[in-house]
């Protein structure tokens, strides 16, 4: 056998196609299809390179060079005759986006060119070992057959790409650039920092103080958040699925309400309610001949009322849940545990309650995580106030993420807020991979 | 005490529980709908029950606010970015269910970690992009970033379809039919619970969202519901609050109204996560 081989390798009749095809291919793409005589694949492939290095001799330098210098002249007062112009200079900002684009557009670029190097190559061993190389119709065919998942998800992933992918890029890397306020293009042009930033947060004592407390509290808020959430929804899952209890459903419908109102809404209605001096909540305390509370002004209090308000949010969600879960348990250990002997108390602690742990743990996490991010109702409620002045443009209830979209949004201090925002984002994926990892549906039974 | 006299006692107290919660719940509902028909503009109102209605309120937001061109705003954003976002989730979702190819577990890892990003921390590239795109104060705009955004939350249909048996597409494939052909005319009739649950979330995410809406929408003709309501409450020179809180009364109702129509469907939708946990 392997004698047979070394003959036919070794007879000048053989021709080496794969060699020959992949090295035309690294020439110019769709050279080695071309000669594979795979004519329209080779055409459209050649006119997709053409395009491709037209772009890469167009587009590259400048784009290489917008991110590298970030934009070398700045905009400023010229004289042209008697008057002072204006003239436009680099915008960093845009040379730093439009340079990212063209670099990655390279990149996919430069795969596909490897790709069709392979195909390529392995088209010509096929024509080696005498097999004919696909017709046009025929390659069609098979990328649809077996290319239908590529094909399906590149749509989705352009959006993903361009509107996520980007973005986070783009943010990562002005957490080591000057961008703030001060310096905001056009007018002035911003350098890269290093880890400038990064220090500064941790050695200017009113940033890292703000940091390490609204950190805290940011987790606090989290662990508090979720467990009222979970365990209020628990208990009056459990009330409401009782043995005896009338109308379930009518209570059911009732108590996701809160959960049905749309957030944004009910939020501002909730600050409204809880609004010191004119709201409802305090008028029918000072009827009951209480003392008005500060719910949103003193930051105890202000943090209570965040609290509660998200506990009125989000215990229908975990009781929903739980009700499905519920009815899943089997029957016969709560009659298997009635013959025991066993009490109310006991079966909730030993059946019910391991049972909903074991199923909810998953979404228990994700929920965990939602919290840490949770900027809606932190926003709109409290907007992070009171005011604390101790703190770098934050607020006593300020999480984590407002604080971040005040320090970008309002304040200007973008490369505070991003290094903010890949702190948040390191802390969010470790949970979340480990989390979505441990799930079956990830595991996959059958791959 | 004998022991059916403690279960009475029991549901007795049950039921007292059940109604505190209930009117826990239904409270700023009942509240925000009180203030909407109470005369006067004040947040503060001496009694609960106001003692004269008034439909005013309502009229003043058509007359002195856009607000029937919020609402046509909202609902054309909001049906175009559930469609087309419905769509690519579960396309998505199919195809990381159903075929295994080179890279794909750590795709997955990837855009679940994407999606935990909340989107406006990305807000300026994004900005940046549509100004560039020549989209800034378009409709457009909003629907492409929230279709683009919806394929992150992929995971609940791929669990979705992997509840499906596979046979069943291979009988279809051995049959001769396409991929296409074999999504919408086996596997979509069978995932109506999903295509409700995701095209529900989708569409209240669209209808709800205003940090976004409101970086991009610039004019008054362009905005959405919950940008016009955000703008309403926090403009310091308004002192409308009742107008306001009828807003809130026409904005609720619709996505309420729905929510507690497609329960099932929630529920459904919300545990197929845990089930498989």
């Amino acid at each position: 056998m392997q004698q047979l081989a070394m003959e036919r390798s070794g007879s000048p009749n053989t021709k080496r196609y794969s060699r020959t095809a992949a090295l035309l291919s690294v020439l110019a793409m769709g050279l080695g299809q071309l000669y594979n005589r795979q004519y329209m694949k080779g055409l459209l492939m050649l006119a997709f390179y053409g395009f491709g290095i037209y772009t890469a001799v167009t587009r590259l330098p400048h784009a290489l060079w917008g991110i590298v210098t970030l934009g070398e002249t700045e905009t400023k007062l010229r004289k042209v005759g008697k008057l002072y112009k204006q003239v436009m200079g680099d915008h960093s900002i845009f040379l730093l986006i439009e340079g990212l684009i063209t670099v990655f557009i390279m990149i996919v670029f430069v795969w596909l060119y490897v790709i069709a190097v392979k195909d390529a190559y392995h088209t010509g061993k096929l024509r080696e070992e005498g097999g004919k190389p696909n017709t046009f119709r025929q390659t069609m065919s098979y990328v649809a057959s077996y290319r239908f998942p590529h094909i399906v998800l590149t749509i989705p992933m352009i959006g993903v790409f361009f509107f996520t992918v980007m973005p986070i890029v783009f943010m990562i890397l002005v957490a080591f650039t000057n961008f703030t306020r001060e310096n905001m293009p056009p007018a002035h042009l911003i350098d890269w920092h290093g880890f400038e930033t990064f220090r500064d947060i941790f050695r200017i004592k009113a940033w890292s103080h703000t940091f390490y407390s609204v950190t805290l509290w940011t987790f606090v808020w989290a662990v508090l958040a979720t467990l009222t959430g979970y365990f209020g929804g628990f208990a009056v899952a459990l009330l409401v699925q009782q043995k005896g209890i009338r109308f379930k459903s009518f209570w059911r419908t009732l108590f996701i309400l809160p959960f049905a109102i749309p957030m944004f809404v009910s939020t501002l209605i909730l600050r409204n309610i809880f609004n010191g001096q004119f709201g409802p909540l305090n008028q029918y305390l000072s009827l009951l001949g209480f003392d008005k509370m500060p719910w949103l002004t003193d930051p105890m209090w202000a943090k209570f009322t965040l609290v509660l308000a998200n506990f009125w949010l989000t215990f229908p969600v975990s009781m929903l849940m739980i009700i499905g879960i519920l009815t899943t348990i089997p029957k016969d250990m709560y009659e298997a545990a009635d013959i025991d002997g066993a009490s109310a108390f006991q079966k909730i602690a030993l059946i019910t309650f391991p049972s909903v742990m074991h199923a909810m743990a998953p979404l228990v996490i994700m929920q965990f995580v939602g919290n840490i991010n949770n900027f809606n109702i932190v926003y709109l409620l409290t907007n992070g106030k009171p005011v604390n002045g101790d703190f770098q443009f934050a607020g006593d209830t300020d999480i984590l993420i407002t604080w971040l979209f005040k320090l970008s949004m309002e304040q200007g201090q973008y490369n505070f807020a991003s290094v903010i925002g890949i702190f948040i984002f390191i802390v969010l994926s470790v949970f979340a991979i480990w989390n979505v990892r441990r799930t079956k549906a990830f595991k996959e039974e059958d791959a | 005490m004998t022991r059916k006299a403690k279960t009475t006692l029991w549901l007795s107290f049950s039921y007292v529980l059940l109604a505190i919660i209930g009117v826990f719940c239904v409270y700023p509902a009942l509240w925000v709908t009180m203030s909407s028909l109470r005369v006067g503009d004040a947040l503060y109102s001496d009694t609960i029950i106001p003692s004269a209605l008034t439909l005013e309120h309502y009229t003043n937001l058509f007359d002195k606010y856009l607000f029937a061109g919020w609402y046509v705003n909202t609902l054309k954003i909001s049906v175009a970015s559930m469609i087309i976002g419905t769509v690519l989730t579960l396309l998505t979702g199919y195809a990381f269910s159903m075929f295994r190819f080179a890279g794909r577990k750590n795709l997955m890892s990837l855009l679940l970690v994407l999606g935990l990003f909340p989107g406006f921390m990305s807000m300026i590239a994004i900005y940046i992009l549509l100004n560039q795109m020549n989209l800034l104060n378009t409709h457009l705009a909003i629907i492409i970033v929230y279709a683009a955004g919806a394929p992150l939350f992929f995971l609940f249909s791929k669990s979705y379809f992997d509840t499906i048996p596979k046979s069943l597409v291979e009988a279809a494939r051995i049959d001769g039919a396409g991929h296409l052909t074999i999504f919408f005319r086996i596997i979509m009739p069978l995932s109506t619970p999903l295509i409700v649950f995701t095209s529900l979330m989708t569409f209240t995410g669209a209808f709800t969202d205003f940090i976004f809406a409101k970086l991009v929408l610039r004019t008054p003709e362009k905005k959405t519901l919950a940008v016009g309501l955000f703008d309403m409450i926090t403009d310091p020179f308004s002192t409308e609050f009742t107008t306001f809180a009828a807003g809130c009364v026409l904005v609720a109702v619709p996505i309420t109204v729905l929510f507690i129509l497609m329960q099932r469907f929630l529920v459904d939708g919300l545990t197929a996560g845990a089930e498989k946990g």
